[in-house]
């Protein structure tokens, strides 16, 4: 199992085929607080990079994109009541969809932990 | 002084700025027919002179019409103290509270008004008012495309033809489809409905009590779109909830109407306030302002304008309407008005609409040749079938100072002999019998 993350602070775990997707424990702190998640619909298709749900917190709205192209197969429906799960455990049991992943060549385009620890070195530079 | 927007220097930099050589250039998309070559203005006026040029033309109105007339505008009993408290400034100057620190006394009348919405429809939560029912209509439909993503509505014909206009006009050059199911009888037609709902239908608009009158219990038909995964939507006359089932018990999922029944004057047209409320699972896609209850530091009871994520000044593109005001000012007098009857005084009243126009109906069936056309039960409108053309005893009428109903020619041509016909509380026996007495004048004599 790999994980990945893309330049918008999305994070993707990925299984065989299948994809866990969430945000970067630190975009959950960037947003604060989360009050709602508009979660995805189950099989819905994207292509990487649009939009695949929103996430509201007491500081703003924001869109959640696709780090890869797939199909929506499975919803973590605990967010609905609970969307302050993703402040406590955004890269655990806060992950928000799961995907089956149309085609792993897309992964190349993403970070491995380590280039993403050095992004958010660099924004904070 | 002239006002001077702008200089023609400043006019030819900015032209220059954008590349376009002429104002008449930066306009050429605009049709020649339908540009402004000149403004036919009268010459200025002293304040004395406009206001009896206005009065003159005011003068026009007629305001003293003994009113029959409803098709979804009545002419029911406003308590003065609406009037009084309507005009109070606190409410008449206020606008957005965005501002809660600034805008307690706005947002606590306008989270009051939710709630009476709420109240008399039965329904979870509702929004601080949008423009009149019909633009409501537009907006439960549209919000049953984003809940459902799906983009096919099917309308009961016996909803209100103006309804029908602003929804096309919304939804006609977007990729939607409206169905029109034509009433059977003045009724809806449940067969067809149910031969029609697919996997592809968002929702089914009915109204209750419908254009033509007709009261009705919606339930099967909630039972029957929700078995396809999508959404009933009502539209109601208000006022007859005091009498009727709500749509909260019907099933609905959207519930919207027009407020003018509810303290507000006909006034040729508006303006009125339209209401929407929905069930609670459904708000996150309700459109325009919604006030919620909270508390302050202190722990006090405050309010605030809530969920505001949805909206333009935060989604921008992505809002779930592009609605960013309301009718405050006339849906609080529709407040002012539900507060002041009560929930007593609110069963009476509809209670009255019932009784006066059911003996106004038969009073008008003693006119030899008069019938009625719709058979179904109704609340406090009616159609009625005369032995001569409706347009022309409306016209008669109307020159004895009777408005005698809406000609359903207006909507539907053949209906050359039917008169919609409409009861408010207003209506005295004196009235009721002047009414039936010069019907069989104009229609005999």
């Amino acid at each position: 199992m790999q994980t990945f993350y893309t330049k918008d602070h999305e994070w993707i775990k990925v299984e065989n085929k299948t994809g866990t997707i969430g945000i970067s424990t630190f975009a959950a702190e960037q947003l604060g607080d989360i009050t709602y998640v508009e979660l995805p619909s189950i099989g819905k298709t994207l292509k990487m990079k649009e939009v695949l749900c929103g996430i509201e917190s007491v500081k703003a709205a924001s869109d959640i994109y696709a780090p890869v192209s797939g199909k929506v197969i499975e919803v973590n429906e605990n967010l609905e009541n609970t969307p302050e799960v993703i402040n406590q455990s955004a890269e655990g049991e806060g992950w928000i969809a799961k995907i089956e992943i149309a085609s792993l060549d897309e992964l190349k385009n993403l970070m491995n932990p380590d280039q993403y620890k050095k992004y958010l070195e660099d924004l904070n530079s | 002084m002239k006002y001077t927007p702008h200089t023609e220097t400043e006019i030819k930099e900015m032209l220059a700025d954008i590349g376009v050589s002429s104002v008449s250039e930066l306009f050429k998309d605009i049709p020649e027919s339908l540009r402004t070559r000149f403004f036919d203005i009268p010459k200025p006026f002293s304040e004395y002179e406009i206001i009896e040029h206005f009065q003159k033309i005011g003068k026009k109105n007629k305001t003293d019409l003994l009113l029959f007339t409803g098709g979804g505008y009545y002419d029911h009993y406003i308590p003065s103290a609406v009037d009084a408290l309507s005009s109070r400034a606190e409410f008449y100057t206020a606008y957005t509270p965005y501002q809660p620190e600034a805008a307690q006394g706005t947002l606590q009348s306008l989270y009051e008004y939710q709630t009476a919405v709420c109240a008399i429809t039965g329904m979870d939560a509702a929004n601080a008012s949008l423009y009149d029912g019909g633009t409501g209509v537009a907006e439960a439909v549209l919000m049953s495309f984003r809940l459902t993503n799906r983009n096919k509505v099917i309308i009961d014909g016996s909803l209100n033809p103006i309804y029908k206009k602003i929804l096309h006009t919304y939804l006609d050059n977007l990729d939607f489809t409206i169905i029109e199911i034509p009433h059977q009888n003045y009724g809806t037609n449940r067969e067809k409905i149910a031969s029609l709902i697919d996997d592809d239908t968002a929702s089914i608009v009915v109204q209750n009590p419908n254009f033509f009158g007709t009261i009705d219990d919606f339930q099967d038909i909630a039972d029957m779109i929700h078995e396809k995964g999508g959404l009933l939507i009502q539209t109601v006359y208000p006022l007859s909830l005091g009498m009727l089932k709500t749509p909260g018990e019907t099933g609905a999922d959207i519930t919207v109407g027009d407020g003018q029944s509810l303290g507000n004057p006909l006034s040729f047209g508006g303006p009125y306030f339209g209401f929407i409320a929905v069930k609670i699972k459904h708000i996150r896609q309700l459109p325009g302002r919604i006030v919620g209850e909270t508390e302050d530091k202190n722990g006090k009871r405050a309010f605030v304008l809530t969920l505001q994520a949805r909206e333009q000044h935060i989604k921008r593109h992505k809002a779930t309407s592009n609605i960013c005001s309301n009718q405050n000012l006339i849906a609080l007098r529709g407040l002012f008005y539900l507060s002041l009857i009560g929930k007593k005084g609110f069963q009476v009243v509809a209670s009255q609409n019932y009784q006066k126009a059911h003996f106004t109906l038969t009073e008008l069936l003693k006119i030899k040749g008069v019938s009625l056309k719709n058979k179904n039960p109704f609340f406090n409108e009616f159609v009625l079938e005369l032995p001569k053309n409706a347009s022309e005893t409306v016209e008669k009428m109307l020159s004895k100072g009777i408005a005698a109903g809406i000609p359903l020619s207006l909507y539907t041509p053949e209906d050359k002999n039917a008169l919609l016909v409409s009861v408010t509380e207003k209506r005295t026996k004196e009235e009721i019998m002047k009414l039936a007495e010069t019907m069989g004048e104009v229609l005999w004599n």
